[in-house]
């Protein structure tokens, strides 16, 4: 019983974190119609920015603050001085995003080096939590906090303020919102830098519990994808959801069927696309 | 006032518009009939700055500057609104939103969401209700509310009154009479003859991409057979 309680929480925890991260790339793929294969490597490269930042000020907020401004002007120098030559061809700006990933990848290697780092993590939150006979570490439960805090302050933001109008009607029609006299480059470049900042956010939140190492982005970047596919294109909901359910599923799927730990998350995915193609949340464009 | 001058247009290597010309004056409702195909939603999305088609020769004025080249924001900046065809309403997006995306709800200047409702009260009654929830003329409706919105002195309307009942059809001609009268210039596109007479001061016909017809409404009137050889309507 314990067991089972303590699989939920990690699936909730994880499944916080890939919501976090799995946000951002939903919004640039939403608004943008691009897969950013480069959303991984911006939490990589953004989790060791913040590593760096916090083990040089002592502070886990300074390094979130960094971390989040540093991938954000990534991702303004991504969209507008890179993805800006190739816009209109899907496929190129995909393939322009996967260079990006092996660039930062290197970049990681020649700055870091191939060591393994853990983001240190404020003193408040280290050691356990009791509820009962179950300890449980404090940090995970704040990374579910926190993961609750984002899809509200995202919510409220896609929801109930002008530009989250905007952002939603950009990706419904963007050619119709340009015709109203906006400009939707800047709303797009606006979503991309949030959806980046999340991934950087991401990286340090989750660089603190499940370290960050060289090949941390690829798998983050394809847990992220099985997200979104679940969920939908641009849903935030549907990002919630999918999170939820890849987070649970990786965390029983490891303990029950461990040697199937990806056909896990995998195979009930394939599923799910069989009768939804656009996803949980997806609606045709 | 639009003025638009020997206009070609393509998509790709297939020409649509070859040569067209017209005005639009201040405070003037200027019909644009032809058929299906002859180039009318081409014509209105070259005024709009929309990427395709592509412009390959002429100009287009507003106000003595010319708008080729601007980014359709830029020229929805300079008080040119659009109704496109088919609406385009946005379905993630209520009634109340589409009227409030270009300026806070609270806003006093110009067009504001209460005044939209006010002219169409069916609206006010969806403002809950998203693009993709309302009926065909609360549709129209909304997308005529939206553009008023920009606070235009120029409307392009592509069709509004496409799939409405007469009685709805009837009600958007009040609401462009309405609007002409507070001064606003309107290029109505149309397959309607009717409707396109009932309020437009001048009419020009498209045809295979060239103007081929250009009168005042009252001429027509008076004449209404010639216009059954370009449009074949009875």
């Amino acid at each position: 019983m314990n067991q089972t309680l303590l699989q939920l929480l990690n699936g909730l925890t994880f499944a916080a974190l890939l919501f976090i991260v799995a946000s951002g790339f939903t919004l640039i793929f939403g608004l943008l119609r691009i897969v950013n294969l480069a959303h991984g490597a911006l939490y990589l490269f953004g989790g060791l920015v913040g590593y760096t930042a916090a083990t040089a000020t002592g502070s886990y907020v300074l390094g979130i603050l960094a971390a989040m401004a540093v991938v954000a002007l990534l991702g303004l120098v991504i969209d507008a001085g890179l993805l800006r030559f190739v816009r209109g061809n899907e496929l190129r700006q995909v393939l322009l995003t996967l260079g990006i990933a092996f660039i930062l990848n290197d970049l990681v290697l020649v700055l870091w080096g191939g060591d393994t780092y853990t983001v240190p993590i404020p003193d408040m939150l280290r050691g356990a939590a009791r509820f009962g006979h179950i300890f449980y570490p404090k940090y995970r439960l704040f990374v579910l906090a926190l993961g609750v805090a984002i899809f509200g302050l995202l919510w409220l933001l896609l929801n109930r303020t002008r530009l989250g109008a905007l952002i939603r009607a950009g990706v419904d029609d963007p050619e119709m919102v340009e015709a109203m006299g906006i400009n939707i480059r800047r709303v797009f470049l606006g979503t991309f830098m949030l959806g980046a900042a999340l991934a950087g956010l991401g990286g340090v939140v989750g660089g603190a519990f499940l370290t960050l190492y060289p090949s941390a982005d690829a798998e983050i970047l394809v847990f992220s994808l099985a997200v979104v596919i679940i969920g939908g294109r641009g849903s935030l909901a549907g990002a919630a959801v999918g999170a939820l359910l890849v987070g649970l599923l990786n965390s029983f799927g490891q303990v029950w069927f461990p040697e199937l730990s990806y056909f896990v998350i995998f195979g009930p995915m394939a599923l799910i696309l069989a009768f939804r193609p656009l996803g949980l949340f997806g609606r045709a464009t | 006032m639009l003025e638009i001058r020997d206009l070609h247009c393509s998509y790709g290597d297939a020409q649509v518009v070859h040569g067209a010309s017209l005005t639009v004056g201040d405070r003037e409702v200027v019909a644009l009939l032809g058929r299906n195909g002859m180039g009318k939603t081409t014509l209105v999305r070259s005024i709009m700055g929309l990427t395709s088609p592509q412009v390959r020769a002429g100009t287009i004025t507003w106000m003595g500057d010319a708008l080729l080249g601007l980014k359709a924001h830029e020229i929805a900046g300079r008080k040119i609104a659009l109704v496109p065809q088919g609406r385009r309403l946005f379905p993630s997006l209520t009634v109340t939103e589409h009227l409030t995306m270009l300026k806070p709800i609270r806003t006093k200047t110009g067009w504001t969401a209460d005044r939209i409702f006010g002219l169409f009260p069916r609206l006010a009654e969806r403002r809950m209700n998203r693009g993709n929830q309302l009926s065909g003329g609360e549709r129209g409706m909304l997308a005529v509310g939206r553009a008023l919105m920009l606070d235009p002195e120029l409307i392009l309307m592509d069709e509004p009154s496409e799939g409405l009942a007469p009685i709805m059809v009837q009600h958007l001609e009040g609401i462009i009479a309405q609007l002409k009268a507070e001064g606003l210039g309107i290029l109505l596109v149309e397959q309607n003859l009717y409707s396109a007479l009932a309020v437009a001061d001048r009419v020009y016909v498209l045809e295979t991409g060239k103007i081929v017809y250009e009168a005042q409404a009252e001429a027509i009137a008076k004449t209404p057979d010639i216009l059954t050889r370009f449009l074949g309507v009875h």
